[in-house]
């Protein structure tokens, strides 16, 4: 295979499965939910309504895109491009099976956790170009709320960093074999992981942290005025950041691609600790209300934050006594 | 937060920081129906509330004056439809307390059992949609919404099985009921609220030891006792104010005195109290529904049985105010009659018109997202505030 | 405070009051019935202020307008005093022809959405009323529907 070939293959393969797995997650997570509130679930499309998310795109692509007068055409029509673009991109250096990914850069979670914190240009964008009240109100308690959750999350996600020694997400996968899983690590691990999934639910506007789209408030909020594809476009860069960070929790805490059986059976078990994350999210989606946004705030700054900060530290005093260093 | 004569519009000066208006129209999902907000806003603040209604108004006090005592009940229940069974109540204890009309023991007690049947039905509407408000109807709140509409649709068998219709009923008549209970009737409805007896505190469990939901609901709205009796509103909204005042107590009808139960009273005034009041009016109702069916007795249902013609009632002239307990407050009609077969005058008192008369007056100081929390507590269903 | 007491008060204030209401043979026969007080319209305010501080009636329940046609219109008021059970309701006629009274917003801030559908319904203009303004039909309804003088099929484009 001639070398400029290989870089154009793998991305491509990786975006093309990146976008089955997530119209097919839609289904997924409809079908959990209606279990939970003893229904079914689509079942007519398809056998048990398998062909229900493929239905769906078909319908979007096939909708009128309505364009409001007074909007601000540029802005409106580049934001959910510019919202989609990172979403996608951070499966980039996820690393599926040892030597499987697009690109296993040495700074890998450190992009990943840079570029998914650009999607919030593309939601402010979006709620600024529609020129509507509800969308702007809805892009500031964005801006808010990203912001403020991006902070623990980074931190929570350095924990396995501190304790893996390095940033590249292939070393922190491979310090977790042989069963060591970062959760399992005492104390710190957990409380990491709890950070961390708290951290995800609200950097990605999940109940009960959506007082973004509140859909009984602002009627989905920063979404408000697209339709059709670019709908689509914004559902699908929602649902792919969703997935990446399950994939990067699966990575962090859940020892990647760890698990028994043959090698080449890696990359399964990688999706499932990632659709078993994503359930969890879903399953916490489906139970709560959501709370208000000052509450949200509350909670970022005056608790996650400095916990997290903390937890940090005392990683960092317990990697250096384990490695012998007091 | 606001004194006795906060004006319900509020000018827009903007000398003290940058003041949005925004509308919470009359198409919003979580409007309870056509309602129509607009606020003022100080970033997330509410800082005025001007409440625009109007947008199911029917004129039903004129149509009263149309139609005869014999066509209107049906239409009664087009005022509040959610609770169809009480609004038709008052109309008919107006009518038969000008005209001295009795009705016969089985009766009332059918009356009551139907109302208290009403009643659960209203209240889990209310819990459903109050939860769906806080919670997103992709998420939390349309899970239990889900499965208080399942429970409802039990209720709703019921009433299909003794009316005939789901939603609005032609069922109380002057002089009694129009239909008796069918056969087996007593026990699918013994069975049906066994059944939501032991779901009630399936959510309780889900939503008082969430912290999220105290959050959203505790110290929210706080409705003060003097602002409560001063603008008029009943129901779980006063009983959570701390005032002890339910007219089924107070002013007995229809043989509520035969009946024990209790009343529930919170002295917090916010959501959260009003949601406790709720939830243990639903024991209460179920309580008074095993009693009403152990003890039903025989006998007519309607001391007017058969009608032949619409005017065939005719109530002498005299005026009369009779009030019964919705599940949203008092409903009351005030009916002015003349000798003939049509009333002179017919005010409707909606509960919910004096309820929703609140809100500008407990709003401004709140966010936004306790504007959809606090409208959802009040409860308003809007047949009754447009009439 | 009982029927009683109530009776006798308002007699003591109001002299040109007529107050219905029978004396009852038990208090039972009237628990929940009203006592009807006819007055002038002059005291409107004044015996709605008497109400609520001395007769203790602080809950407001409704205020609505009745027309005649030729005596004119007459509008009325329930107030209740919660913990003793007494109810007043209050009317007063204000005369053929005439459309203005004192409004009771300055007392019961209840008051307020109910004058305004009176308003909107009758066409009474009520003095010290902060916002009087329609409230049930849109801005630009020109006529004031429950007056007999209006047919129920008035039309008005484009809803009828």
């Amino acid at each position: 295979m001639p070398a400029w070939l290989t870089p154009l293959i793998a991305p491509f393969i990786v975006l093309n499965v990146v976008i089955g797995l997530v119209t097919y997650v839609t289904l997924l997570e409809r079908k959990f939910a209606a279990r939970m509130q003893s229904r079914i679930g689509p079942y007519r499309v398809g056998p048990h309504g398998l062909l229900q998310p493929i239905a769906d795109a078909v319908k979007l692509m096939m909708k009128e895109d309505v364009v409001p007068t007074a909007a601000d055409r540029p802005v409106y029509n580049l934001a959910p491009i510019v919202f989609l673009i990172p979403c996608m991109l951070i499966f980039a250096t996820i690393p599926f099976a040892p030597g499987l990914g697009v690109a296993d850069l040495n700074i890998g979670i450190l992009f990943f956790l840079a570029v998914s914190s650009m999607e919030i240009v593309g939601l402010f964008m979006a709620g600024w170009g529609s020129n509507n009240k509800y969308a702007l109100l809805s892009a500031m308690r964005a801006v808010n709320q990203i912001i403020s959750y991006d902070l623990p999350f980074i931190f929570s996600a350095l924990v396995p960093v501190m304790l893996a020694g390095s940033l590249k997400l292939s070393d922190i996968a491979a310090a977790q074999a042989g069963g060591a899983w970062f959760i399992f690590y005492p104390v710190i691990g957990q409380l990491a992981f709890i950070a961390f999934m708290v951290a995800t639910l609200a950097a990605e506007n999940r109940v009960p942290f959506d007082i973004l789209e509140a859909e009984s408030e602002l009627v989905a909020g920063f979404r408000v005025e697209y339709s059709g594809m670019k709908f689509a476009l914004i559902q699908l860069g929602e649902y792919a950041h969703i997935i990446g960070s399950s994939f990067l929790g699966a990575v962090l805490f859940l020892g990647a691609w760890a698990g028994p059986g043959p090698e080449y059976l890696g990359p399964l078990w990688m999706l499932l600790k990632a659709m078993f994350l994503f359930l969890v999210l879903t399953w916490i989606r489906w139970s709560f209300v959501r709370i208000r946004v000052d509450q949200i705030l509350t909670l970022s700054w005056k608790f996650l934050l400095p916990a997290t900060l903390t937890l940090l530290v005392a990683t960092s005093f317990v990697v250096v006594w384990r490695a012998g260093g007091f | 937060m606001t004194t006795a004569s906060a004006p319900t519009r509020v000018e827009l000066d903007y000398s003290g920081g940058e003041r949005l208006t925004m509308n919470m129209g009359p198409q919003h999902p979580s409007a309870h129906g056509v309602f129509r907000a607009i606020l003022t806003l100080e970033g997330e603040t509410v800082v005025g509330v001007d409440a625009v209604i109007g947008y199911l108004h029917r004129c039903h006090e004129k149509l009263s004056e149309t139609l005869t005592y014999a066509q209107y009940p049906s239409i009664a229940s087009k005022t509040d439809y959610v609770a169809a069974m009480t609004s038709e109540f008052a109309y008919v204890m107006a009518a038969e307390s000008i005209g001295k009309i009795e009705v016969p023991k089985r009766g009332q007690y059918l009356r009551v059992i139907t109302a208290e049947l009403q009643r659960i039905a209203s209240h889990l509407l209310w819990l459903g949609t109050w939860c769906m408000d806080m919670g997103g109807a992709l998420g939390g709140g349309a899970t239990i919404f889900l499965y208080a509409i399942r429970e409802r649709e039990m209720i709703l068998d019921l009433f299909e099985s003794l009316v005939g219709a789901r939603l609005l009923y032609g069922f109380f008549q002057v002089g009694g009921t129009r239909y008796d209970i069918p056969a087996g009737w007593a026990d699918s409805c013994r069975k049906t609220i066994a059944d939501i007896d032991s779901r009630i505190g399936e959510y309780e469990g889900l939503l008082e030891d969430n912290p999220f939901f105290q959050a959203r609901a505790k110290g929210v709205g706080l409705i003060s006792r003097d602002l409560a009796e001063d603008v008029g509103i009943s129901g779980p909204l006063l009983r959570g104010s701390g005032v002890n005042f339910d007219l089924r107590k107070s002013a007995p009808y229809s043989s509520y005195e035969d009946f024990t139960f209790n009343v529930p009273v919170e002295t917090a005034g916010d959501c959260f109290a009003r949601y406790r009041v709720r939830m243990v009016e639903f024991r209460e109702s179920i309580a008074i529904v095993r009693q009403a069916l152990d003890k039903l007795p025989d006998g007519p249902i309607s001391s007017r049985p058969g009608l032949k013609s619409v005017a065939q009632i005719r109530i002498p002239k005299g005026e009369a105010y009779a009030r019964v307990e919705g599940p949203r407050g008092e409903v009351g009609c005030y009916l002015i009659a003349d000798g003939s077969a049509k009333p002179y005058r017919m005010k409707w008192r909606g509960a919910s018109f004096s309820n929703l008369a609140v809100l500008p007056h407990i709003i401004p100081g709140h966010k936004v997202a306790d504007v959809v929390a606090i409208m959802g507590s009040v409860d308003p269903v809007f047949g009754e505030v447009d009439r | 405070m009982t029927r009683q007491q109530a009776r006798t008060s308002i007699g003591e204030r109001f002299g040109s009051a007529q107050v219905e209401g029978e004396l009852p043979a038990s208090a039972e026969a009237t628990a929940g019935k009203p006592l009807v007080v006819t007055l002038p319209v002059d005291q409107w305010l004044a015996f709605a202020r008497f109400a609520k501080d001395t007769l203790g009636c602080r809950f407001f329940s409704f205020s609505t307008a009745v027309d005649w046609k030729e005596q004119g219109l007459e509008v009325v008021a329930k107030v209740d005093n919660l913990d003793s059970g007494l109810a007043v309701l209050m009317k007063t006629k204000l005369g053929p022809g005439v459309s203005a009274c004192q409004s009771l917003v300055p007392v019961y801030r209840g008051a307020d959405w109910m004058e305004r559908e009176c308003y909107d319904m009758f066409g009474i203009r009520f003095d010290g009323h902060p916002d009087l303004r329609r409230i049930l039909l849109g801005d630009d309804w020109v006529g004031h529907p429950l007056l007999k003088s209006y047919a129920v099929d008035t039309p008005y484009p484009p809803y009828r």
